[in-house]
Order: structure tokens, then C-alpha cells, then sequence
């Protein structure tokens, strides 16, 4: 009998980080889209990295970080209770560096493609930031934000590297999809790995060809404009 | 009732740009500020409206000083009593006509003046419209109206005609002159066309390089021009 235990805790895990993805990626790429604060430029540089640093690169320092032998490690654990290294708590503090870049570039992208007169009309208005911000960028780049919420999403899923420095592999804590079909085809089980594989792959697809869709129909709808 | 003494560095495609205007504007004037592309008359309009801030000087507005470079002073977009409306529209994409209008309204206003301009600018048909789907024509009508929405005194268009065909220009010009007499309002117009100007204004401001070169009645301006060339 397949064990499905490792996708339901992938699915938990991707559903959790693109969560606090959402919350902390809206304002970050509103920053990074409006402020001309130099410092940005190393933000924007810090959010991109995980898309060029190898996974076991970031997950190598997210160990030494949590370790509680260092000091960050040990003071989470010292006041804070909190132990993240083999834990699915790493896991999803680690899945959320990982995949920051695919929620934030997209939202950013979008919103620095709205006019700034949208902005501008609003303020004329009487309207704060917040309330333009809310009612008027929002939900002018909602599709940005769907893209990103998927992209993050698809990405945790995806990720191994970053997982198996980080988080090992223990059964219903933080044995993933994708160390599941690493751990079958180590034991020689290539049928198990390949139905886990083959899911993967379906889902995978479908979440890129939603992703594309999305994009198609928005290009279409603005070119009827 | 507008006092504006103001100077800004401006980067304009040829080169840096010397802004240096001193003017006054009465109470209820139509007032058109006319200049080639560059001349520095959209940064006037974004100065009155907040969006952009003076190197130095200050602009009062019926003895409230709006911006003061010496004593810092500078009062935010969202407090100075005025309606703008843009080039390009922008109006919110997600939102209907009537709610880009109703958008304007603050807390517990009363929806009468949405109403009332839905009909001065003739959209009550297009009211549930999404801008997307609406002509040039009409979506100027939106942005006129919206930006009259809060009851402004100061009401500053920049460049509202130009990226409208000739027979559409005549039609929107009625509905700027309707609204500029109705609702007693201070009108400035940036523009470069000057048809437009001697059929709205009886003033014309014309910016030349970042300075004022004529100030008077839009007539005599031709004549001055006839005379020289």
C-alpha cells in the first residue's frame, strides 16, 4: 500500500509557506516597487538569491543558523522554545527564503507596470496610501498575486535540496514528496518512486499550464482594450 | 485667489530646465497655460496639486499657503481643495464609471453629487461600464466628473483633449465650460493646442523655457506673434 503521508505533509508545508508568503511578500514588493531608498537594490538583490544559490548552498546555512550549537539557534532555542533544525517549523521557515522570489518578483513587477498616475488620480482624490494601496493597486494586480501564490506554491513543492539539509528525513515530520521518491529509489522501491514521481509531474504541469492560461487570458483581455 | 511664486530644476529630454513662475490667478478665471511640449506647464499643474514639490517659494490659495519653502511647509495632495484630471485618463480599471466616482466620496457623503454629474457629463447609460470598454470621449467625461466629485474649487486639466479626435475635442470642451460656470470653479487648462485656448479662455499663460513670456488676453497674444514673425 503507497504511503501518502509524504504528499499530505508537502501539501501542508507548500500551503503554510505560501501563506506567509502572501503576507510578507505584498508589502515587501510594494517597497521594493515604490521606494527609492538606495538600500533597495540589496534587498532586491537578498530576495533573488535562492533563484541562483544551489539549495543545499542555502540549506547548508540555514542548518549552521539553526544549529543550537550557534548562537541564533541557541537563543531560539533558549527563549523561544523553538528548534528548527529537523523540524517541519525549519522546514517551513527554510521553504519560505527558498520561495520568496517567485511571490515577490511577480507582485512587484506588477505593480510597477500600473501607471503612476492611477496612484496620483487616488491621492487627488483625498485618498491615502492605504486606502489606495487596498482599493486601487491591489486589486489592479490581483493576477500578479495569483501567478506569485501559485509560482511559490509549485515551488515548495519542488524544492529537495534545501528540505534534506534542513529537515532530513523523518516520517510525518519532515519526509516530503520529494525525499519520499529519493528514500524509494535509495531502498530500490523504483515502483513507488515512480507513481510519487508521476504525481509530481502531473500536478506540476497543471500548475504551470494554470499559470499560463492566467497569463494568456490577461494578455488577450488587454489587448481587446 | 492662487499666489504662486515658485522655481524648480526640472530634466526635460533637452537638457536641464529652469522653472520660474510668478503669477496670480483671480477666483472663478479660466485660465489656459499654453507652451510647447517641455516648457514646464504640466509641472505647474503637478505643483498646484501636490504631486510635486518646489526647490523653492510658495503657493498660497485663498490665504492658505498650500507650500512654503522656507517655512517647510507643505500640505499633501489629499488636503488641498482641488479635482485633477489627467492625460491619460486614469481612471481605475476595477472599478464601473459610477464607482470611479463614487470612489471620490468620503465617509458618510452623500451621493447626491455623483448623481448630479452622472447627468451634467451624460453617462447615467454608461454608468455600470468598466473603463476598458469605453471610448476616449467618454472616458474624459468619467475623469472630468470624478475629479468634481469632492466640490473643488481649483480645478486643473492637463492636457484632458489631446489624445481626442477633432469632432470629440468640441463635444468635451462644451462639457469643461458647463462645469467650470456651474460649479464656480477656478479652471486652469495646459494645452498646446491654441484653437482650444481662444475657445475656453479669456487668459493665457505662455511658458517659454521654464518662463512666463505672455500673460494676457489670448488675442492680443496672436497679434504679438503676428508682429514679430
Amino acid at each position: 500500500m503507497l504511503d501518502f503521508g509524504p504528499f499530505i505533509l508537502t501539501l501542508k508545508l507548500s500551503l503554510i509557506t505560501t501563506a506567509i508568503l502572501f503576507s510578507i511578500g505584498v508589502p515587501i514588493a510594494y517597497w521594493l516597487a515604490y521606494s527609492r531608498h538606495k538600500a533597495k537594490v540589496l534587498v532586491e538583490a537578498v530576495v533573488a538569491l535562492p533563484m541562483v544559490l544551489p539549495p543545499s548552498v542555502l540549506g547548508f546555512y540555514l542548518l549552521l543558523a539553526f544549529s543550537p550549537q550557534n548562537a541564533f539557534g541557541a537563543w531560539l532555542s533558549e527563549h523561544m522554545d523553538v528548534q528548527l533544525v529537523f523540524t517541519f517549523q525549519g522546514l517551513v521557515v527554510a521553504s519560505t527564503l527558498y520561495s520568496l522570489p517567485f511571490m515577490i518578483q511577480p507582485i512587484q513587477s506588477g505593480f510597477q507596470q500600473l501607471p503612476r498616475s492611477l496612484t496620483e488620480a487616488s491621492y487627488t482624490l483625498g485618498k491615502g496610501k492605504m486606502t489606495t494601496l487596498l482599493r486601487v493597486l491591489l486589486p489592479n494586480v490581483r493576477m500578479a498575486i495569483v501567478t506569485g501564490c501559485i509560482l511559490a506554491f509549485a515551488h515548495t513543492i519542488g524544492e529537495f535540496g534545501v528540505v534534506l539539509m534542513v529537515g532530513g528525513n523523518i516520517p510525518g515530520e519532515t519526509r516530503v514528496a520529494s525525499i519520499a521518491i529519493y528514500d524509494e529509489v535509495e531502498a530500490m522501491n523504483y515502483d513507488a518512486a515512480g507513481i510519487y514521481s508521476a504525481i509530481l509531474l502531473v500536478f506540476s504541469f497543471i500548475v504551470l499550464a494554470t499559470v499560463y492560461l492566467i497569463n494568456f487570458n490577461q494578455r488577450k483581455k488587454a489587448e481587446m482594450r | 485667489m492662487i499666489e504662486m511664486e515658485v522655481r524648480r530644476k526640472l530634466q526635460g529630454a533637452d537638457g536641464e530646465l529652469n522653472l520660474n513662475v510668478n503669477v496670480r490667478i483671480g477666483a472663478g478665471e479660466l485660465v489656459a497655460l499654453y507652451g510647447p511640449t517641455g516648457s514646464g506647464k504640466s509641472s505647474i499643474l503637478r505643483m498646484l496639486a501636490g504631486l510635486m514639490l518646489p526647490d523653492e517659494g510658495f503657493i498660497k490659495v485663498r490665504d492658505e499657503l498650500w507650500f512654503d519653502h522656507e517655512k517647510k511647509l507643505n500640505i499633501p495632495p489629499q488636503h488641498r481643495d482641488i479635482g485633477m484630471v489627467f492625460q491619460e485618463y486614469s481612471l481605475f480599471p476595477n472599478m464601473t464609471v459610477r464607482g470611479n466616482l463614487e470612489f471620490a466620496l468620503g465617509r458618510n457623503e452623500d451621493r447626491h453629487m455623483v448623481e448630479e454629474l452622472l447627468d451634467v457629463v451624460e453617462l447615467r447609460g454608461l454608468q455600470d461600464r468598466r473603463p476598458a470598454l469605453l471610448s476616449g470621449g467618454q472616458k474624459q467625461r468619467v475623469a472630468l466628473a470624478r475629479a468634481l466629485v469632492r466640490k473643488p474649487r481649483l480645478l486643473l486639466l492637463d492636457e484632458p483633449l489631446s489624445a481626442l479626435d477633432f469632432g470629440m475635442r468640441g463635444r468635451l470642451q462644451e462639457y469643461i465650460m458647463t462645469c467650470h460656470r456651474r460649479m464656480n470653479l477656478t479652471t486652469i487648462l495646459v494645452t498646446h493646442d491654441y484653437p482650444e485656448v481662444l475657445k475656453l479662455s479669456r487668459r493665457i499663460l505662455v511658458l517659454a523655457s521654464g518662463n512666463l513670456a505672455y500673460d494676457g488676453p489670448p488675442e492680443a497674444f496672436l497679434e504679438q506673434m503676428g508682429n514679430k514673425g
